[in-house]
């Protein structure tokens, strides 16, 4: 796709203070967002956090309450949802009841004129793997595939931006894994913008290049899924993006790159870049379940070490996942690869460790 | 006694279909009727006679032309209004939405000789003289409510998310409209006419506090045809629209039947 490329220098997507007010609820409020052409990015948030109202209002579905929506250097925000080259893929799939597969692919192609849209409808509907289904009706076609329609009718329009609102919930575990690896092979392939809205932090954090967290109507954190997921900046996408476990320091002392640390009287280390500039009251440490190692009381190799009791354990194959109750009442949780290291048993008082670079530190919300 | 248990509920739907079916059979058979009398009542012997000459009651194939043309015209223009009135209940919410749905019930609900006497009254005091254009007016009352309770709940049905996708697939809302919207709630619109248009065809007492002196509509002229001699032609003509409408039932399955095929 010669056009593709051409394309791929203009999709680029900024919101400018965008919101939505309803009477008595801001759905976004002010968000500011800059999506670089031929990313994929992702919106991602508990429900109601107003993701999806920000999809629908690029869309033009929605209007804002104020802001701007530019779409490249054209500013779109007062122009009509037919009027803008961006194409939705819906969460229902809302493919057209009374036409077939083909005629629904070649909805948009036609109704921009396009002379050859059956030959470009098909060749959409071969990159999704449905060819042989153009006559059919959607009612006859199971749910991955119609979300495979869904989305060859969107992208053979060759929009600036796609938006796809939560376009795997309707599916099952397994087909949903398959479609998020086709999803971005077909990104990859057309080298289209995608914005992908979802509640499902795995979904996210597979397909996106970027992951914008947002919350009760604000960007809560935006970066690429390993810098949210290793230096998450509050307890809100430290918990949101897998598990945390979150310790209350105080910071006792700094020399030089590390940092002494006290929670519950014993003394830690950790990074002195790490510790926030903003809110030094109410400092918590947050260490992942996966970075505690179960090491030897008498081991000299770790700095940070913690001891407590096994109050739950659980096999899940390729781990183990470990409840330690610390001294102070807080359980921690611990996952073990199952790397042929001595597994604890339940009661069992054991010594959790963990190096300083793999903590992080945040401030209260 | 297991054959009965097996059987029973065939057994019970062919009595039903009969109970329902035999006044139509009746008809039939009697438009072959060449009676004794004036009163096509009692069988006497087979004939042809009124189906080749099924005009040949003086005055009936008038009032028939009569109120197929009322019919048509109030099934039009109530299928207009009602498809309207339907789209703006079903879709949007303004103030006074719930009231005007109560309202659509009322015609529905009053008793026809009561609707016929007060709309005869409204029309005297209007100074409107009865006729072809009272029959009109009153028809398309009493039928614009069931176009609007047909359409209105295949309106009700439709997913908002199809405008949307074809708002979103670079379609202008009156496209939109030609493209996905009416092809979807057609099948309400079309149910909507045909039950208006059979309201209208066999009304009569809403009819016949409203025609004026010289305005005779099909069922004013059988009714009044009953007091003095009923011609056999009434039962032709019974017949034809009998299996009119099982033609068009008919039509409606096979072309569903063959959408279903073609689509497997």
């Amino acid at each position: 796709m010669t056009e593709a490329t051409q394309r791929k220098a203009q999709g680029e997507l900024r919101l400018v203070e965008l919101e939505r007010r309803y009477d008595d609820f801001v759905a976004v409020n002010g968000i500011e967002l800059d999506v670089p052409p031929g990313s994929f990015f992702a919106l991602l948030g508990p429900s109601g956090c107003g993701k999806t109202t920000t999809l629908r209002m690029i869309a033009g579905l929605e209007e804002p309450s104020g802001g701007r929506i530019f779409l490249g250097t054209e500013d779109i925000t007062n122009t009509r949802a037919h009027q803008r080259r961006v194409n939705t893929v819906f969460q229902s799939y809302a493919l057209f009841p009374h036409l077939n597969i083909l005629d629904n692919v070649g909805f948009g192609l036609r109704q921009l004129k396009v002379a050859d849209w059956k030959t470009k409808a098909m060749q959409a509907l071969e990159l999704v793997k449905l060819a042989d289904r153009a006559k059919q009706k959607p009612r006859q076609l199971s749910g991955g595939m119609q979300q495979r329609v869904a989305l060859a009718r969107a992208i053979v329009n060759e929009p600036e931006v796609l938006l796809l609102d939560e376009p795997l919930g309707a599916l099952d575990l397994k087909l949903r894994r398959e479609m998020q690896i086709e999803l971005k092979r077909i990104q990859q392939e057309v080298g289209i913008t995608f914005i992908h809205v979802t509640h499902d932090q795995e979904e996210a954090m597979t397909m996106a290049d970027t992951v914008a967290v947002m919350r009760a109507g604000n960007i809560e954190q935006l970066g690429a899924p390993a810098e949210l997921y290793d230096k998450p900046a509050t307890a809100f996408v430290a918990n949101f993006l897998g598990q945390s476990n979150l310790l209350p320091i105080e910071v006792t002392s700094i020399t030089g790159e590390r940092a002494t640390v006290s929670s519950h009287g014993t003394s830690l280390v950790v990074e002195a870049a790490a510790i926030p500039s903003e809110a030094p009251d109410g400092l918590r440490l947050g260490i992942r379940p996966e970075k505690l190692r179960l090491v030897e009381a008498t081991d000299t190799t770790w700095t940070n070490k913690l001891s407590g009791e096994v109050s739950d354990a659980s096999f899940t194959g390729v781990s183990t996942t470990y409840l330690v109750r610390m001294p102070w009442g807080q359980e921690l949780t611990v996952t073990q690869p199952n790397d042929g290291t001595a597994r604890a048993e339940l009661g069992d008082q054991v010594t959790i460790a963990w190096d300083p670079h793999h903590a992080f530190m945040i401030g209260v919300d | 006694m297991r054959w009965l248990r097996k059987n029973l509920i065939v057994i019970i739907g062919l009595l039903v279909m009969a109970y329902i079916l035999i006044p139509n059979i009746v008809v039939v058979v009697f438009s072959f009727n060449k009676p004794a009398g004036h009163y096509n009542y009692e069988w006497s012997q087979f004939s042809l006679d009124a189906w080749l000459d099924p005009c040949g009651a003086p005055g009936m194939c008038d009032a028939l032309g009569l109120s197929l043309w009322i019919g048509i015209a109030s099934a039009t223009i109530s299928t207009i209004m009602g498809t309207m009135a339907a789209f703006a209940l079903g879709r949007y919410r303004f103030i006074g939405r719930s009231f005007t749905n109560l309202l659509v019930f009322f015609p529905m609900a009053t008793p026809e000789v009561v609707m016929g006497a007060s709309l005869l009254t409204l029309f005297i005091s209007m100074g409107l003289e009865s006729g072809q254009t009272t029959i009109l007016i009153a028809h398309i009352l009493f039928t614009v409510s069931f176009v609007i309770t047909t359409v209105k709940a295949r309106v009700a049905s439709l997913d908002p998310a199809l405008e949307q996708a074809a708002a979103d697939l670079y379609a202008t809302p009156a496209q939109t409209f030609w493209k996905v919207t009416f092809p979807l709630v057609a099948p309400g619109i079309g149910a909507g006419a045909l039950l208006a248009f059979a309201l209208s065809f066999d009304d009569y007492i809403v009819t016949n506090f409203n025609a004026g002196a010289t305005t005779l509509t099909f069922p004013m002229f059988v009714w009044g045809a009953s007091q003095r001699g009923t011609p056999v032609q009434i039962n032709v003509i019974g017949t034809v629209m009998f299996l009119g409408a099982v033609a068009i039932v008919g039509i409606a399955q096979a072309i569903g039947a063959r959408r279903r095929k073609v689509d497997a």
